[in-house]
C-alpha cells in the first residue's frame, strides 16, 4: 500500500509538470507577448524588452525559467493591473470556492435522496421523472439557465438581486444555477452506483435477516455505493469549476472565473496563466485526495 | 484517476456487421418514443441548418431600428412576419436562429472528428504497445483531465485568435481523452482473444491486426461516445461564444445571441430565451438519441 501511495505521488509530480507545460504554452500560442505588453512602443523598445525578459531564449530554457518562477509563486506582472498576477488570483479564490461548495452541497442534498429512491423504485413513474430531469439538466447551457432564473426571480418576481455578491440573498441565484448544472451529473451517478449494489448477494442476505428495507439501503447498500460516487464526484470537480467560471460571468460574481474571463478579453496572459494553473492544481489535488481516500476506504486494493 | 468506461469485449461475430443484429438494433431503437422524438427534432435542426438561406424568412443580418424589440407573434404588439420577434437592432430572431444552427452543427460534428482522430489513434497505440508508449500517452491523458476543459478551451481560443477553425481544433484537442481510455481498455481486453491470436498466426501484420481486427470491435462504444460528445461540443461552443471568444465573425451563433440578449432581458425577454431553447432542444435530442444508441448497441443491457 505504501508503494502505491509513493507511485501516486510520483504521478502527481509528473502530472503537475505536464500542467505547467500546457500553462506555459498558452502564452506561446498567443504569438508575440511583447507586442501585447507594449502595443504602441517603437521597435527598439520592444527588442530591448524582449531581450530583458528572455523571450528570445530557446523554448526549453524559457520553460525551465517558467517552472522555476511557478515554484516561487511568480507568474509575472498582470499587463493590465500592473501587479503580480498570482495574488490577484488567490484573492478571488475564496469566492469561487464558496460558490462551488454551496452548489456542491445543494446538489448532494438533492441528488442523494432522489438518486436512491430512483434506484430503489427502478422503472417507476418517479424514476422516469428523475431521468427526464437529468436529461433536461444536462442539456441546458449553464449561462442560459442563469439568465432564465434572473428573468424569473429578479425581473418578474423581484425577490432576489440580479447580480453581485454582497448579501446572502445574492448567493442564491448563482449557487442555484451552478447546482442545476451539477445535480443531474451527481444524480445519475448515485442512481447507477446504487443499482450496481442493490441486488448483490450481501444486500439480499441483509434483507433475509429481516432488517428493515431502509436500514438495508442506508447501511449496507449506500456505504458500498459511496466508493464510486466519491471517485466520480472527484473527477467531475473540474467540470464544476468550468461551470463556476460561466456562472460568475452571468451574475458578476467577483471570483476567479470572472477575473480570468476579463483577463482573456484584455489578453492579460499572466492572469490567465496564473488562474488556469491554480484551478488545474486544485483539480489535481482533489483527484489525488480522492485517490488516497479510495485506497483508504477500499480494503481490497492490491498493488498491481 | 483514470477510470475508463469499461465496455465488455465482444467477439468479432457480435459486432455491428451482421444483418440480423442490425435489425435488432434498429427495432430496439425505434421502440423508444423519446429517442424517436429526439431523432425528429434532430432532422428538423439539420434541415434548418442545411437549407438556412431558403427557409429563413428574413436576412439574418438585416437591421431596422423602426421594428426593433418587436415581441413574438402571440404577445401584444407582435407581427406575423416576425414569428419570434426581433432583437435590439431589429433583426429577425427566428432567421438568426436558423442560421445559427449551422455554426452549432458544424462545430459540434467537426470537433468530434478531430477528437476521434487523435483519441482513437492514441488509444490503439496505447493498448497495443504497453510499456513506455502507453505510459507517456496515459500521462498526457491525466494532464488533459486536470484542466477544466472549458477553461483550457477559453485560454487557447483567446491566445490563438477566435475563429471557427480555432474553436473546432481547440474543442477537438481538449476532448479526445475519453476515446483513448475506452479504446485502450478494449484493445487490452481483446489482445489475447482467439480471433486476434488467429489473425496473428496466419501472418497478419501488427498494423493489419490493429486496424482490421481490433478497431472494428470498438466501433459501438465509439459511436455512442461521439454522439454524446457532439452534444457537449455544441454546449461548449455556445459557452465560448457567450464568454466572448466565439467565431470572431458577425455570422449569428446561438451563444452569441444569448450573450447580446442578456443585457436586454428586463425589456425583451425573448432575446435570450429562444436561442437558449434552440440549444436545449438540440442538445437534448442528441442526448436522447445517444442514450438510446447506447442501450441498443451495448450487449450488456437488455
Amino acid at each position: 500500500m505504501l508503494s502505491l501511495v509513493t507511485r501516486r505521488l510520483v504521478r502527481l509530480v509528473v502530472v503537475l509538470a505536464g500542467v505547467s507545460l500546457v500553462t506555459f504554452s498558452i502564452l506561446q500560442a498567443s504569438g508575440d507577448p511583447v507586442a501585447l505588453m507594449m502595443p504602441e512602443a517603437p521597435e527598439a523598445d520592444r527588442i530591448a524588452l524582449r531581450l530583458s525578459m528572455g523571450f528570445d531564449d530557446p523554448l526549453p530554457v524559457q520553460f525551465g525559467r517558467f517552472v522555476g518562477n511557478i515554484v516561487r509563486g511568480d507568474f509575472g506582472q498582470s499587463f493590465f493591473h500592473r501587479e503580480p498576477a498570482l495574488p490577484l488570483v488567490l484573492a478571488r479564490m475564496p469566492t469561487t470556492l464558496l460558490l462551488t461548495l454551496l452548489a456542491m452541497g445543494l446538489s448532494l442534498v438533492i441528488a442523494i435522496p432522489i438518486g436512491i429512491l430512483s434506484a430503489v423504485r427502478r422503472n417507476s413513474a418517479f424514476d422516469h421523472g428523475a431521468t427526464l430531469v437529468v436529461f433536461l439538466g444536462t442539456s441546458m447551457p449553464v449561462f442560459w439557465t442563469g439568465i432564465m432564473l434572473i428573468l424569473l426571480f429578479a425581473v418578474q418576481l423581484r425577490v432576489l438581486p440580479v447580480s453581485g455578491w454582497e448579501t446572502w440573498g445574492a448567493l442564491v441565484l448563482p449557487a442555484a444555477t451552478l447546482a442545476t448544472f451539477s445535480t443531474p451529473l451527481l444524480l445519475r451517478i448515485v442512481r447507477s452506483s446504487m443499482l450496481e449494489v442493490i441486488n448483490l448477494d450481501y444486500v439480499r442476505t441483509a434483507r433475509a435477516k429481516g432488517v428493515s428495507e431502509w436500514f438495508v439501503i442506508c447501511r449496507h447498500a449506500l456505504t458500498n455505493a459511496a466508493l464510486p460516487l466519491v471517485t466520480v464526484a472527484g473527477l467531475q470537480f473540474g467540470l464544476l469549476l468550468g461551470g463556476a467560471i460561466i456562472t460568475e460571468t452571468v451574475f458578476a460574481v467577483p471570483g476567479v472565473g470572472r477575473l480570468i474571463v476579463g483577463a482573456i478579453r484584455q489578453l492579460d496572459f499572466p492572469i490567465v496563466q496564473a488562474g488556469v494553473f491554480v484551478l488545474a492544481l486544485i483539480v489535481v489535488l482533489v483527484n489525488f485526495a480522492v485517490d488516497m481516500l479510495y485506497i483508504y476506504l477500499n480494503p481490497q486494493i492490491r498493488v498491481r | 484517476m483514470a477510470i475508463g468506461t469499461f465496455a465488455p469485449p465482444m467477439d468479432a461475430a457480435a459486432g455491428l456487421a451482421h444483418a440480423a443484429d442490425r435489425s435488432r438494433i434498429w427495432r430496439k431503437f425505434v421502440r423508444n418514443p423519446a429517442a424517436l422524438a429526439g431523432a425528429l427534432i434532430l432532422l428538423v435542426v439539420i434541415g434548418a441548418a442545411v437549407f438556412a438561406p431558403l427557409v429563413a424568412p428574413h436576412e439574418p443580418t438585416r437591421q431596422s431600428l423602426i421594428r426593433r424589440f418587436t415581441p413574438p407573434v402571440w404577445a401584444e404588439g407582435g407581427k406575423a412576419s416576425y414569428l419570434l420577434g426581433t432583437d435590439q437592432v431589429g433583426r429577425d430572431i427566428l432567421s438568426r436562429m436558423i442560421h445559427g444552427a449551422r455554426v452549432s452543427l458544424i462545430v459540434g460534428i467537426s470537433a468530434v472528428l478531430v477528437s476521434l482522430l487523435v483519441g482513437v489513434t492514441l488509444g490503439l497505440l496505447s493498448g497495443f504497445l504497453p510499456g513506455r508508449v502507453d505510459t507517456v500517452i496515459m500521462t498526457v491523458v491525466d494532464v488533459t483531465l486536470s484542466f477544466p476543459q472549458l477553461l483550457l478551451a477559453l485560454a487557447f481560443v483567446a491566445a490563438l485568435g477566435p475563429s471557427l477553425v480555432t474553436i473546432i481544433i481547440v474543442l477537438g484537442l481538449t476532448g479526445w481523452e475519453r476515446y483513448t481510455r475506452v479504446v485502450r481498455a478494449e484493445v487490452l481486453a481483446l489482445r489475447e482473444k482467439d480471433f486476434v491470436e488467429a489473425a496473428r498466426a496466419i501472418g497478419a501484420s501488427p498494423a493489419r491486426t490493429l486496424l482490421r481486427h481490433l478497431l472494428p470491435n470498438t466501433f459501438s462504444s465509439i459511436i455512442v461516445m461521439s454522439t454524446l460528445q457532439v452534444a457537449q461540443a455544441i454546449l461548449q461552443e455556445a459557452a465560448l461564444s457567450f464568454l466572448g471568444v466565439g467565431t470572431g465573425s458577425a455570422y449569428p451563433t446561438w451563444g452569441q445571441m444569448i450573450a447580446l440578449g442578456r443585457d436586454f432581458v428586463s425589456v425583451a425577454w425573448w432575446l435570450p430565451t429562444f436561442p437558449g431553447l434552440a440549444i436545449l432542444l438540440t442538445v437534448l435530442a442528441i442526448n436522447l438519441v445517444g442514450d438510446r444508441l447506447r442501450d441498443a448497441l451495448d450487449p450488456r443491457v437488455t
